[in-house]
């Protein structure tokens, strides 16, 4: 059964790309525009991993990724998370947060194809 | 990549348009946190993207501005009219990155280096170096999976690709199946043939190709080995070629029984579909799958299973991109089938039918309700508009040393997209002109007793059928003198010649006519009110110049609601047929003439007690022939107040799409347009405010004369 990968992004150019990368890689994919859209799909959806960027407006990446982690099905799920260079406090917020895993933009989305490919398919 | 790349230049140009709002609020409100806020993050959104798309170039530029605004949201730096300014001049380049091919020079190094420079100053303290590489950086071990299988030394791919000749491709000496030959040497395939396009053995024909093929090639060549297969045959056939993405496991395990099922019946399908049912196929048994061809169906119904599973998992979200053209295209098509819907309906009431007549009543229904919602998705808030001339009023304040203000009103009214893109350069043009000729400098203004700013309102509202948009400042005023004198030194005018204050103001249209002692580069240039006459009229409506010199200036733009469909109001005089718009129709009430004559063309009804004055269109249009002893008046709303339009008889409403009356008849006071009726006549439609002004005029003219000859 192919797995499903939540992303999230508030820019749409970027979310529409990685999805459709990871669609083609064969994975279901679900869209949200921010962390409360994401937080509201969860509730409803379940999803195998979490790809979301830090900076978004209403819910941030971070407090998402804290919200996440409180549910029991995905104490232990992969989440990546998207961040630029500059933003090094937000990368350790993140990781105190619970991401697994992080992902400077720009990225190409073979990247995460790649880990996608590492973590679900073992 | 280039459906998303015009999916980030969309994003961008609204983030840096959200961009410019927020700066322009940062320059009254230079402490509030929240807006150094949302201008840091538009700047970081932009910067993110940028580096998806490739856009280094924006990417690079913006990481200097992001890293002064980092700093002003710490506190670390003080918000300040030169930063504002610098981001500003920054955002604009951005906006020219985005599309290098619409600027005429390309972007100069310097101009960017200087802006950098500037913005380096602002922050004392030398930059971190992040030298991170764009790597995944995972903290925790994660398990990684043993080498994978021993054969694959380099990656393969999946392809799919679906050959088409032409039927007379034989003649020009290919042989297709030398083509697939070469395909199946790049790797391992499978080829399907189709032979739906064979016809009987009768008439069969031996020199046309009716065969093509599906084939899936497992290789480790990349796309282009493919392309150069085809290469010959390329406008001869139709040829698609797609990749399908998928892991090394499924690659080496890949199951093409499974597509015999698909191929066996014609569908058109693309890459994902295939993935989907690929995913299905990896897990089902293969003898589920082993099919022949007679049980085809099978296959294309598992596919539709998927198809339909595929499309409820995407995310419904609230708003959609369509592209204008697509909205305009059917903006159309609802307008014909509008004109085809009047027809049915003519004719039902012709017919005594009961069922047709109703039938005809819910399509009627139908139609109203399909053209209001499609209209209405054509309607933007004139808002968007007037926000941007926020930045206008700003950068010409600085640059005349003018303070002004611009005021804005009724910004939720709604106007046709079309039409608010050709409203931007007239309006633009009326504000420079507003704040270059009327707005006084500040001692001026307090000398005249005004405030040292002067205040720009720009406010739209909906009257009727009508859109209005004021423009009106509280500077200098026109001088009506300086006009006419103008006027008759360019030959314009004869000396002897009264004019009417409104009418010396309207010789500001005239082409080639300006006042302005020196001619700016901001306006006076005489190229400018005509033009924008002229776009105004191009939109079918009308503008106005009211001025009070010494106080200020207003001047009104009509425009009509919409250029595309009008709900009016059939009426007949004669044998002509005219549509009036309904929105302003209040009543119609009988009108017996009586021992008068009407030779002038504004009279007076009695309605219930109040006074109101009516035009006699058969005298307007000089329409010949006897006014009936018992005629309609249509009683219309117009710039608040009631006039009554004479008609013969009134036949009832009428929905209708506006054709536009072409180049010869267009320039026609009175009418905006015509229709076509059910019958095939042809009705005109009244411009009632370009009628009502005409009539006032030609009153006052008579009253005048009248004055003149006692």
């Amino acid at each position: 059964m192919s797995k499903t990968i939540m992303t999230v992004d508030d820019s749409a150019s970027i979310r529409q790309m990685v999805a459709f990368s990871l669609k083609q890689a064969g994975y279901n994919v679900i869209e949200a525009v921010d962390g409360a859209d994401a937080l509201n799909q969860l509730a409803t959806k379940s999803i195998d991993m979490l790809v979301t960027d830090l900076n978004m407006p209403n819910v941030n990446g971070v407090e998402l990724i804290r919200q996440v982690r409180k549910m029991a099905a995905y104490r232990f799920i992969p989440i990546i998370m998207l961040t630029t260079e500059s933003q090094e406090t937000k990368k350790s917020e993140g990781k105190a947060a619970g991401a697994t895993a992080w992902v400077i933009k720009p990225f190409r989305p073979e990247q995460l194809v790649a880990i996608a490919n590492k973590v679900l398919r073992k | 990549m280039d459906k998303f790349t015009q999916a980030f230049k969309e994003e961008a140009h609204e983030l840096l348009q959200e961009l410019e709002g927020s700066l322009l609020e940062l320059e009254s409100n230079q402490n509030d946190i929240n807006i150094i806020d949302k201008v840091f993050r538009a700047i970081h959104s932009v910067k993110g993207s940028a580096g998806m798309f490739g856009f280094t170039q924006i990417s690079d530029f913006t990481h200097e501005i992001e890293t002064v605004l980092d700093l002003a949201r710490n506190g670390e730096i003080e918000v300040s009219n030169t930063l504002i300014d610098l981001v500003l001049q920054a955002r604009d380049l951005i906006l020219a990155m985005l599309d290098p091919e619409s600027v005429s020079e390309g972007i100069d190094e310097r101009v960017t280096s200087q802006i950098i420079q500037q913005l380096k100053e602002m922050h004392p303290e030398d930059e971190k170096d992040l030298n991170e590489d764009p790597t995944v950086v995972i903290p925790e071990p994660v398990p990684v999976e043993p080498a994978p299988k021993t054969e694959v030394t380099s990656a393969k791919s999946v392809f799919w690709i679906r050959f088409k000749p032409e039927t007379d491709i034989f003649h020009s000496g290919t042989n297709p199946l030398n083509l697939l030959t070469e395909l199946s040497m790049l790797g391992k395939s499978e080829i399907i043939s189709h032979l739906d396009n064979v016809p009987d053995i009768n008439t069969y024909n031996t020199d046309a190709c009716y065969f093509w093929w599906d084939i899936l090639l497992i290789t480790s060549e990349d796309i282009n080995a493919i392309k150069d297969i085809f290469m010959f045959v390329e406008d001869r056939c139709e040829l698609k070629i797609e990749k399908l993405s998928i892991n090394e496991e499924m690659t080496n395990n890949f199951n093409f029984k499974a597509f015999t099922s698909i191929f066996s019946k014609e569908s058109e399908f693309g890459p994902l579909d295939l993935l989907a049912f690929l995913e299905e196929a990896h897990e089902d048994t293969l003898e589920d799958i082993l099919l022949t061809e007679s049980e085809g169906d099978h296959g294309v119904q598992l596919l539709q299973d998927i198809k339909s599973r595929l499309i409820k998992s995407t995310p419904a979200l609230s708003s959609i991109r369509v592209p204008a053209k697509k909205l305009d295209k059917m903006v159309d098509l609802v307008g014909e089938l509008i004109v085809a819907q009047a027809h049915l309906s003519q004719m039902a009431s012709r017919n005594d039918n009961l069922e047709l007549s109703t039938i005809s009543e819910t399509f009627d229904r139908l139609c109203g309700d399909l053209r209001d919602y499609t209209m209405s998705l054509r309607m933007l808030p004139i808002g968007t508009t007037f926000e941007k001339f926020k930045r206008v009023v700003r950068d010409l304040s600085n640059e005349l040393s003018k303070s002004v203000q611009l005021k804005l009103y009724g910004t939720e009214t709604e106007l046709d997209k079309n039409m608010i893109e050709k409203l931007n350069d007239p309006l633009v043009h009326i504000i420079r002109n507003s704040m270059d000729h009327g707005i006084e400098l500040p001692e001026a203004r307090e000398r005249a007793g005004k405030k040292s700013t002067g205040i720009i309102q720009l406010a739209a509202r909906q009257a009727g059928a009508n859109i209005v948009i004021e423009i009106s400042d509280d500077g200098a005023g026109l001088d009506a003198e300086a006009i006419r004198r103008k006027a008759i030194g360019n030959g314009l005018l004869k000396p002897e010649t009264e004019l009417s204050e409104n009418e010396i103001f309207q010789l500001i249209f005239t082409p080639g006519f300006s006042t302005a002692r020196n001619v700016t580069n901001v306006s006076g240039r005489g190229v400018g009110m005509d033009v924008v006459k002229r776009n105004i009229e191009e939109l079918k409506g009308s503008i106005d110049i009211a001025s009070q010199k010494g106080q200020g200036t207003t001047i009104t733009i009509n425009l009509p609601l919409t250029l595309a469909i009008i709900e009016g109001l059939l009426v007949r005089i004669a044998e002509d047929f005219f549509v009036l718009p309904l929105a302003v129709v209040s009543e119609c009430v009988e009108l017996r003439q009586k021992n008068g004559n009407h030779n002038r063309s504004r009279n007076l009804v009695n309605v219930r007690g109040k006074l109101v004055p009516y035009i006699c269109l058969r005298d307007f249009f000089d329409i010949r022939g006897e006014q009936p002893a018992l005629s309609q008046i249509v009683l219309i709303e117009n710039e608040n107040s009631q006039i009554g339009i004479v008609v013969d008889e009134v036949i009832g409403e009428y929905q209708t799409v506006i054709k536009s009356l072409g180049k010869v008849y267009n320039h026609i006071h009175g009418l905006s347009g015509a229709t076509i009726l059910g019958d095939g006549n042809v009705a005109l439609i009244l411009d009632l405010p370009s009628i009502v002004h005409r009539a006032e005029m030609e009153e006052s003219l008579l009253v005048e004369e009248l004055m003149a000859s006692t």
